[in-house]
């Protein structure tokens, strides 16, 4: 099963705002607690109260600085996981057959029955988008939430990734990519959306808004700027005497 | 990348058992008897041992068997099969010339193109990842195959054969690294392009996502060998090169030539080590790291 469909029926996938997205890693907790108990193995922790923590978890929140040639830098918070490549190296190099891209909706998973944990399909993906638990030795993968999008048991509203439900700040969209009409869709040519790493060819279906152009403090006032200028330039009455008094000292 | 000590030793050791077994497959006048069954049990012992050392580093070895059923696209179950058609080949002209005195040498031939065809799978799996630049290259493969008939010819009693093929696998390896010094930065993929920012400005990893480690750095941010990697490869080039060509060049070259053998298979663990140690993964970027 690791040759990749020609074409997929839907592209489903995320699209992420650069713009929007603070920082606040709310995604990373939802993600993390609804996959643990959910499609497949938990995602372990080690020592997670000890001294050296760590654990496997399949949405991970960047921040990067980014300087422009003038005025101040700018903090961009960089959300990653899988992308849901079109052209996935990591289902290519698997050789149990346990990653694969489904036909229907372009969604890659891993079946962990079949994994052996050899971790190459982690060393294929370019975004570090795989992660092999520790505990469980098999790998793990964002499954784009594959059992609450279709899971006629939830309300509606929540038919979407658990990162998407949870975003406080609308940061992350959840659409068919491959629809040009979708609303993701409309989103990333409204807003100029991007693939990472673009020139390793993978095709990422997921893609990211760019933060828009930032207001320039330095540039000229607006218009109410004379009405706001101080008005006392100098102290009178008691405060004047007081400061030529003290300006005489 | 995490230099694995059970994949270098898996890919080292089966990597001069193949390259052994290569040169008995298509030697015209192999041994018979029990100094075949000697050379062969040295064969097998290092090409098997060496492919059983590396399903330790499988989260799930005892699912070890799954991986034959990818050949159309996996390097590594390619390889998987690779090394079953050679060790299956290999192992019934063994038998022949061993316990019936005969010798089919079209049997030997084939067996020593799939011994072949299995280092060249396994450099495969390195050399195929784009994410690893410095691996990405034609070299690698050539790497490979010239360190294992160079090990198999030392190892199978070759002096002169397997002089040149030091020398030549020398060279390669030397090409090796100082063209892979510059294939990261060749490759285009750097910050920017990983995260789409630097149409704004310089981009700077500024936090990662947790306070502690994680898989994916230890896995492939593995930045402890650097400092010394100039060192570990005029140690490695010393050893795999230039001491079993002078040990060669003594008079008694079959006594001295287990010295050479020994000398070359410790210079090409700690090269093989760089090879894992010094590649950069792509992710890094991510991180802040190469
Ligand atoms: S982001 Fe990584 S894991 Fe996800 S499909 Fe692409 S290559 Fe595979
Ligand atoms: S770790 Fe599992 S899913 Fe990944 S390549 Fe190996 S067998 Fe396939």
């Amino acid at each position: 099963m690791t040759q990749l469909p020609e074409k997929t029926d839907r592209k489903m996938g995320l699209v992420i705002d650069l713009d929007t997205c603070v920082g606040c890693h709310a995604c990373v907790v939802s993600c993390k607690g609804w996959n643990t108990e959910n499609y497949g193995a938990p995602l372990s922790d080690q020592n997670p109260y000890g001294a050296d923590p760590s654990g496997t978890f399949l949405n991970r929140i960047h921040s990067y600085e980014v300087q422009p040639e003038t005025g101040p830098a700018q903090l961009v918070h960089f959300p990653k996981s899988c992308l849901h490549c079109e052209d996935a190296p990591c289902v290519t190099v698997c050789p149990t057959g346990a990653s694969y891209k489904r036909t229907e909706d372009g969604i890659v998973l891993v079946n962990e029955k079949d994994c052996i944990g050899c971790g190459l399909c982690a060393w294929a993906c370019p975004y570090g988008a795989r992660e092999l638990d520790k505990a469980e030795g098999v790998m793990k993968k964002c499954t784009l939430c594959v059992d609450r999008i279709y899971n006629e048991n939830l309300p509606e509203e929540d038919r979407v990734p658990a990162c998407v439900r949870t975003c406080p700040s609308n940061a992350r969209h959840f659409g068919d990519l491959g629809d040009p009409d979708s609303d993701v869709s409309q989103l990333v040519a409204e807003r100029g959306g991007m693939d990472l790493m673009p020139e390793l060819g993978t095709k990422p279906v997921n893609k990211y808004l760019p933060p828009r152009p930032k207001d320039r403090l330095n540039e000229e006032i607006d218009i109410l700027a004379p009405l706001l200028a101080p008005v006392v330039q100098e102290p009178k009455g008691f405060l004047g005497w007081l400061d030529k008094a003290l300006e005489k000292l | 990348m995490h230099p694995a000590p059970s994949i270098i030793a898996f890919s080292t050791f089966s990597g001069l058992g193949l390259g052994l077994l290569f040169w008995l497959g298509i030697d015209q006048t192999p041994p018979t008897g029990w100094v075949a069954f000697a050379f062969f049990a040295i064969g097998y012992a290092l090409a098997v041992g060496g492919l059983v050392s590396s399903t330790f580093h499988l989260g799930r070895p005892e699912r070890a068997l799954k991986a034959f059923t990818q050949w159309q696209t996996s390097w590594l179950s390619r390889e998987a099969w690779a090394a079953v058609a050679a060790l299956v080949t290999m192992g019934l002209y063994a038998f022949m010339l061993v316990f019936l005195n005969i010798h089919l040498a079209i049997l030997g031939q084939i067996g020593a193109f799939f011994c072949l065809v299995t280092v060249y799978t396994t450099s495969m799996i390195y050399a195929q990842l784009k994410t690893v630049p410095r691996w990405n290259t034609g070299l690698t493969s050539a790497l490979f195959i010239a360190l294992s008939v160079a090990g198999g010819a030392l190892l199978s009693g070759r002096v002169t054969i397997g002089l040149i093929l030091i020398l030549v696998a020398g060279g390669i390896q030397a090409l090796w690294w100082k063209t892979g010094d510059t294939r990261f930065a060749k490759s285009g993929t750097d910050l920017k392009t990983a995260t789409g920012l630097g149409s704004i400005g310089t981009v700077r990893a500024f936090e990662p996502p947790h306070t502690g480690t994680n898989y994916l750095v230890n896995e492939m941010v593995y930045t402890v060998g650097r400092r010394h990697a100039l060192k570990l490869r005029m140690i490695a080039f010393l050893l795999m090169l230039v001491v079993p060509v002078l040990l060669l060049l003594l008079p008694y070259p079959h006594i001295f030539g287990v010295l050479a053998l020994l000398s070359h298979i410790a210079g090409v663990l700690v090269s093989r080590w760089l090879f894992f140690a010094e590649a950069e993964h792509v992710v890094g970027l991510y991180y802040g790291m190469r």
